[in-house]
């Protein structure tokens, strides 16, 4: 079973975003690395670039595909996973530590609310088992 | 016990390696004319490592290599959304008859009628086919083809004043990864549109992503879950109302020969693969070909050259001609003309009722492997399927074996794998084309095949992680391959 840690907030394309004050940190799930398979290459937005929520902010590719990132929040890009992008497999096996993706300032606390919990995200999760597509 | 050593072949060394200084492949008679100078130092390079072996121990290597191949011509290839049919060899043999394989590409037209011929007739049969008349043969390939036909929408618009606006292309999530590339490189930005439930598309949510923004519509004909949706005549319409073209990826025509045409059911133009339905050869074997037919009223618009007609005189002349309104070329000279020779051979050996006996054929092969094997693996979509059947792995996931392992533990099994994780909608997916080509036994071993493998999953599934066990070679690190790419042998990374 997939960890769905308590304290984040997820969107149904499979990111997660934590607030550390001001900033947004954004990543994958532990469901998302896991459906990729391994990822081998990240594009994501340069510093400075604006995020706006739901629209793609990058693509990650796994050796099955090459799929977008949405970001779950609007912002600003203040900093890139540099580590993650030399060692992509950071993503795998650390997706809500060692393998985040970007931060992001200047956010809107409130598109928070558009967001998945962890249990709603559980339950979309279950959802997605019993459907196959 | 004496050390044997491997056998040369057997040691798996490539060829720079088994390289010994100073042996050579030929034997130079004594020079008898003046030596030359060489030219300017800086024009030379000081390093060019080729390899120093006999003839034989190269004709060896490649020979050997070439017995490691798997071909159409050395088994059942069901690689989805392919079209992997059998190539018929006397294809080869007529398009190396000297009047077609000895031509040079900028003889003069009077003197190459004949080829000129074959590529107007095969306009004419392809156009015939597609249900759209406008035909240009010389691309390479349905992604070229793809990208002609974003060109055409573009000058489109543009030629009706139209262009600024209109600068979305919409595309259904189930579509070929190449639709949504071929528009973006054409400048336009891509809009994904939702399947539905039983795996067509969804007409509310292609109705709300139409704005007059939009200025066409890529639509894989039969899907890549190879069903056949059947509202493709409503979305035409609909896509038209709002003044978009709705552009038709060809390659699983094959399901749909002679029976649907592309240009009866709305669409304005479409790619076919010579290369998959018309059974050029394919990947390795290539090149490819793509052809674009398109409607009248876009012909003008062509990728140069088309071959036109002109009456008059003891006979017809044929002449290779830039449409008026060409987006231009794409390819040098006629494409790749061999392809072209073997695809009007394929048209003409089985004339229309053969043709509808391809894609009968085909889809009887896929529906009769989605029914023996519904019961071990999941369908995406429980219907009659079209020239191919999608499963769904996840009951083998659930046992610790995925869709990659399947396909790897099917090559111990002797069979090329099946495409997988495609369609992206589809969780482990497996896209399974047997083509018209294959027996009934061949598919029964191939279905005893996977049947034993699902067997497997319950009963070792170890066995199923570690395939390939009888391949060449074993689990490839696909993973690091990607991460770590070495490109280039040098004898430094030699170990």
């Amino acid at each position: 079973m997939a960890k769905v840690p308590s304290e984040l907030r997820y969107s149904k394309e499979h990111e997660w975003v934590k607030l550390e004050g001001a900033t947004a940190v954004m990543g994958i799930t532990d469901y998302a690395q896991a459906e990729l398979g391994d990822v081998v290459y990240l594009n994501l937005p340069p510093k400075g670039t604006a995020l706006v929520q739901s629209h793609k902010m990058g693509e990650i590719e796994s050796v099955k595909a090459v799929s977008d990132l949405f970001a779950p929040v609007s912002g600003v890009v203040a900093e890139v996973n540099q580590a993650a992008i030399d060692s992509p497999e950071l993503v795998n096996k650390d997706p809500f530590g060692g393998g985040w993706l970007v931060k992001a300032t200047g956010i809107e606390p409130g598109e928070l609310a558009n967001l998945l919990t962890a249990a709603a995200y559980e339950s979309f999760l279950e959802g997605l088992a019993t459907s196959g597509h | 016990m004496a050390l044997i050593p491997d056998s040369v072949e057997a040691t798996r060394l490539l060829l720079m390696e088994r390289s010994r200084p100073g042996r050579r492949g030929s034997t130079l008679p004594a020079l008898d004319v003046p030596a030359a100078p060489l030219p300017e130092k800086r024009f030379l390079r000081r390093e060019l490592p080729l390899p120093e072996v006999s003839e034989g121990e190269l004709v060896r290597y490649f020979t050997h290599l070439s017995h490691l191949n798997y071909a159409v011509d050395t088994g059942f290839y069901p690689l989805g959304s392919c079209t992997m049919k059998y190539n018929p060899k006397w294809h080869d043999e007529a398009a190396s008859l000297p009047g077609f394989s000895q031509l040079h590409p900028r003889q003069d037209a009077l003197q190459a009628q004949g080829a000129l011929r074959l590529i107007w007739e095969l306009q004419q049969m392809l156009g015939e086919i597609a249900g759209l008349p406008g035909c240009s043969t010389a691309l390479a390939a349905g992604a070229q083809a793809e990208l002609a036909g974003m060109l055409i929408a573009r000058a489109y618009h543009r030629a009706r004043g139209d262009g600024g606006r209109r600068r979305t292309v919409l595309v259904p999530d189930s579509a070929h990864g190449t639709n949504p590339a071929s528009a973006a490189m054409a400048g336009f930005q891509v809009v994904t549109v939702r399947s539905n439930a039983h795996g067509d598309m969804d007409l509310e949510a292609l109705r709300s992503a139409l704005s007059p923004q939009v200025a066409g519509m890529m639509l894989t004909m039969p899907t890549t879950l190879g069903l056949f949706d059947a509202h493709v005549q409503e979305v035409c319409r609909i896509v038209h109302q709002a003044g978009a073209l709705v552009y038709g990826d060809g390659a699983n025509l094959n399901a749909i020969l002679g029976r649907a045409r592309y240009g009866d059911l709305g669409f304005d133009m479409v790619h076919l693969n010579l290369h998959k339905t018309f059974s050029t050869p394919h990947g390795g074997g290539g090149p490819g070909a793509g052809v674009l037919c398109v409607s009248q009223e876009l012909a003008p618009l062509l990728p140069a050259p088309v071959v036109a007609r002109y009456e008059g005189g003891s006979r017809p002349l044929f002449e290779a001609v830039t449409p008026p309104q060409s987006i231009g070329r794409l390819h040098g000279f006629f494409g790749n003309f061999g392809i072209l020779v073997r695809a009007y051979c394929y048209i003409r050996s089985l004339g229309e009722a053969g043709l509808l006996q391809v894609s009968a054929n085909a889809v009887l092969n896929a529906n009769y492997l989605r029914v023996r094997l519904r019961s071990a693996y999941r369908l995406a979509y429980d219907r009659p399927c079209m020239h191919e059947a999608v499963f769904s792995a996840t009951e083998q996931k659930a046992r610790g074996v995925r869709a990659l392992d399947i396909a790897k533990r099917l090559i111990d099994y002797g069979f090329y794998p099946p495409t997988i994780y495609f369609p992206l909608i589809v969780d482990e997916a497996l896209m399974i084309e047997p083509t018209e080509s294959e027996s009934k036994e061949t598919l029964d071993s191939f279905i005893a095949a996977l049947l034993a493998i699902d067997r497997e999953s319950k009963e070792s599934p170890a066995t199923v992680r570690d395939a390939p066990r009888r391949a060449p070679v074993r689990r490839l690190d696909e993973t690091t391959a990607a991460r770590r790419p070495v490109l280039r042998w040098s004898p430094a990374r030699e170990h």
